[in-house]
């Protein structure tokens, strides 16, 4: 053990010094110019003792003097592996499905916003998953769609008074177009130069909602959206139809969830199709694609535009929620979120992705204590998470029967 | 009919840019043949496959298969029409399965029942695909993968086959395997191949003809058997 600890000191030690160099400036430089070093001193201690706690861990782990805890501990999840392979996974996804039903019930009014934000961003994770994720392309500009979605719902709802339903595949359609006119100039383009346009393109969408005072009343955004309507069946003296606003958050939960459901069947359908193959032939090795006699250029193109379909329908659905949009929801902070959701949850795995939006959501709600520190903290989770499962918490699994083979 | 060749090239010129790659190459694949294109690096012969399946674009000469131009025909149309490659240094998708690669290569196909055929005939050619039908493209060995390669573009069903380089990095008794399987394909479905081979050897062995290219031009047409014993292919390209 001591031998383990002689091979490491050195660079922790350096490290710690470093951090202490990077944390003074952020702590102990005031804005009225005064320099303080205690609270700096404080917090860093506090680091050191937390870092040295995992450091010796690692050191014992590694000179293998935890081997009477690590043992039973692997023994127990190996255990637990079996125990959950032997359920079938319907069975998982009925648990599942279970809980979020029964989920507001108990959750009240903050649990359930939390949620309904949850499941908004599964819908764009798995929208982005079948560009970034199936497709392969880096897209840095993906929430310009969702915000072309909200803004196609508030508009239309608010000039024409036009109700949710309709508003749907409008939102849809639109973001579709968006998607289609940035794809067709860009996707001649490979890798990183892709990722640039579309950071650019996105930008310029952000921008053009922003000083289009006439149509989108810029930076003040756009009030009083209606709520989604529906009409329920009333069997009083026959039958008639009574319309109903789904104002109250439990209600808005279940329509979102609905729409989570969706996005996860459609995008599992999609994965398993023809349309699925072509697009990870591409991720994989596009001439080689090609010379398969894949169109490579048509299904780059739709990929994009099913990815902006799936972001225009979760803004209209987020337009609908927050009675209110302006340009100030659609930064590049939340095209790189979504992008983090997707990488950190497992690129092309769907179960992946869900548990990538949780983490992300509610990880910087559970550490709102923290305050200031939370982006910190969430910063250091994600490296650790990166270091840890660099192909994300679910990585997918490529390996699985394919819809065709069970048929044959 | 047997007289007309199935791909011809007269006089193509293309290159990335302004560096000039193929400067007016010639050649015929009459139907039925192996043919082979042999020269040093950088001579221009993958460029040759590249520019006839349209990934790298003509600038002047034509490319003319079974009597129709296709010079601008795009790559994708390629295999619907029976002519396709399999590219130097393999390229198989790393990060699908075996299986997953073989129902790629039927991508422009419709007919579900004769691709499940066709499959299990590519196990049946090439054993090892099949025991290992359910694994990554990307864990197979060198040998693996290029046999994955030729089955994957089997499965498009070729007329002609373009092969670049299939020897590239493997094991000489596994060259021996490869060449012995091109030849098969050759005699047993009567599909015409196009070789392209740094190994001059083993590919004027395989082939009944042979081209030498040099700097992006032919400088030499021939007998496969001749250019085996040809004094000057003998000194430049079999080391002696």
């Amino acid at each position: 053990m001591i031998h383990e600890f002689k091979k490491v000191w050195k660079q922790y030690t350096i490290g710690m010094l470093w951090l202490l160099g990077l944390l003074w400036p952020m702590l102990g430089i005031h804005p009225d110019g005064t320099l303080t070093f205690q609270k700096t001193v404080t917090v860093w201690s506090y680091l050191l003792a937390g870092s040295l706690v995992c450091l010796m861990i690692y050191v014992m782990k590694a000179s293998g003097s935890l081997r009477f805890i690590s043992t039973p501990l692997s023994r127990t999840t190996e255990g637990l592996k079996s125990a959950t392979a032997a359920f079938p996974s319907w069975v998982w996804i009925m648990i599942v499905l279970g809980f979020a039903l029964i989920y507001p019930q108990f959750a009240g009014r903050y649990g359930t916003d939390v949620a309904i934000n949850v499941l908004l961003y599964i819908c764009l994770g798995l929208g982005l998953n079948v560009v970034v994720g199936l497709a392969g392309m880096l897209d840095l500009g993906y929430i310009a769609f969702y915000g072309v979605g909200a803004y196609t719902y508030a508009l239309f709802n608010v000039t024409y008074g036009l109700a949710f339903w309709v508003c749907l595949p409008l939102s849809a359609f639109f973001a579709c177009i968006a998607g289609c006119i940035v794809g067709y100039p860009t996707l001649r383009m490979r890798g990183d130069y892709l990722a640039i346009v579309t950071l650019g393109f996105g930008e310029i969408i952000r921008i053009i909602l922003n000083n289009w005072m006439s149509l989108t009343n810029g930076p003040n955004g756009i009030l009083g959206i209606s709520p989604i309507g529906i009409y329920i069946p009333i069997f009083e003296n026959g039958l008639t139809f009574e319309h109903f606003w789904v104002k109250k958050l439990e209600f808005f939960y279940y329509f979102a969830l609905g729409l989570a459901i969706f996005a996860v069947i459609a995008v599992r359908r999609l994965n398993f199709s023809r349309v699925g193959r072509a697009w990870e032939s591409i991720r994989e090795d596009e001439t080689a694609a090609e010379l398969m006699g894949v169109n490579t250029f048509i299904y780059k193109l739709l990929a994009y535009a099913m990815g902006a379909i799936f972001a225009g329908v979760a803004g209209a659905f987020f337009a609908a929620r927050m009675k209110f949009v302006s340009p100030e929801s659609f930064t590049f902070l939340e095209s790189a979120m979504v992008l983090c959701m997707v990488v950190l949850g497992g690129m092309g795995s769907i179960p992946g992705i869900i548990l990538g939006v949780i983490a992300l959501i509610a990880l910087p709600e559970v550490f709102r204590e923290l305050q200031s520190y939370r982006m910190l903290v969430f910063g250091a989770t994600m490296i650790i998470m990166m270091l840890f499962r660099p192909s994300g918490l679910i990585p997918a699994k490529r390996m699985g029967t394919r819809s065709e083979e069970k048929e044959s | 009919m047997s007289d007309q060749p199935i791909l011809e090239l007269k006089n193509v010129h293309s290159g990335y840019g302004s560096i000039k790659a193929l400067k007016g190459i010639s050649l015929k694949v009459m139907p039925g043949e192996i043919v082979a294109i042999i020269g040093a690096n950088g001579a221009g012969k993958s460029t040759t496959l590249m520019t006839i399946c349209g990934i790298v674009p003509v600038e002047k000469g034509e490319i003319y298969y079974q009597g129709k131009l296709i010079n601008r025909v795009s790559p994708e149309k390629l295999p619907t029409m029976g002519l396709c490659q399999v590219p130097e240094g393999r390229r198989i998708f790393p990060r699908l399965s075996v299986e997953e690669n073989l129902i790629l290569g039927a991508f422009h196909r419709e007919d579900k029942d004769q691709i499940a055929k066709d499959i299990r005939h590519s196990y049946e050619l090439f054993p090892i695909l099949g025991e290992r039908s359910r694994q990554h493209g990307g864990t197979l060995s060198g040998g693996e993968q290029q046999m994955l390669a030729i089955a994957r573009a089997l499965m498009t069903k070729p007329k002609v086959l373009l092969l670049d380089e299939p020897s590239l990095g493997l094991a000489p008794i596994i060259i021996q395997q490869i060449f012995k399987i091109i030849a098969d394909i050759n005699r047993e479905e009567g599909t015409t191949i196009l070789l392209v081979e740094q190994n001059a050897n083993l590919a004027l062995q395989a082939a009944s003809r042979g081209y030498v290219v040099e700097t992006g031009e032919i400088t030499l047409e021939d007998k496969a058997s001749s250019l085996l014993t040809n004094p000057k292919i003998r000194e430049a390209y079999l080391g002696e």
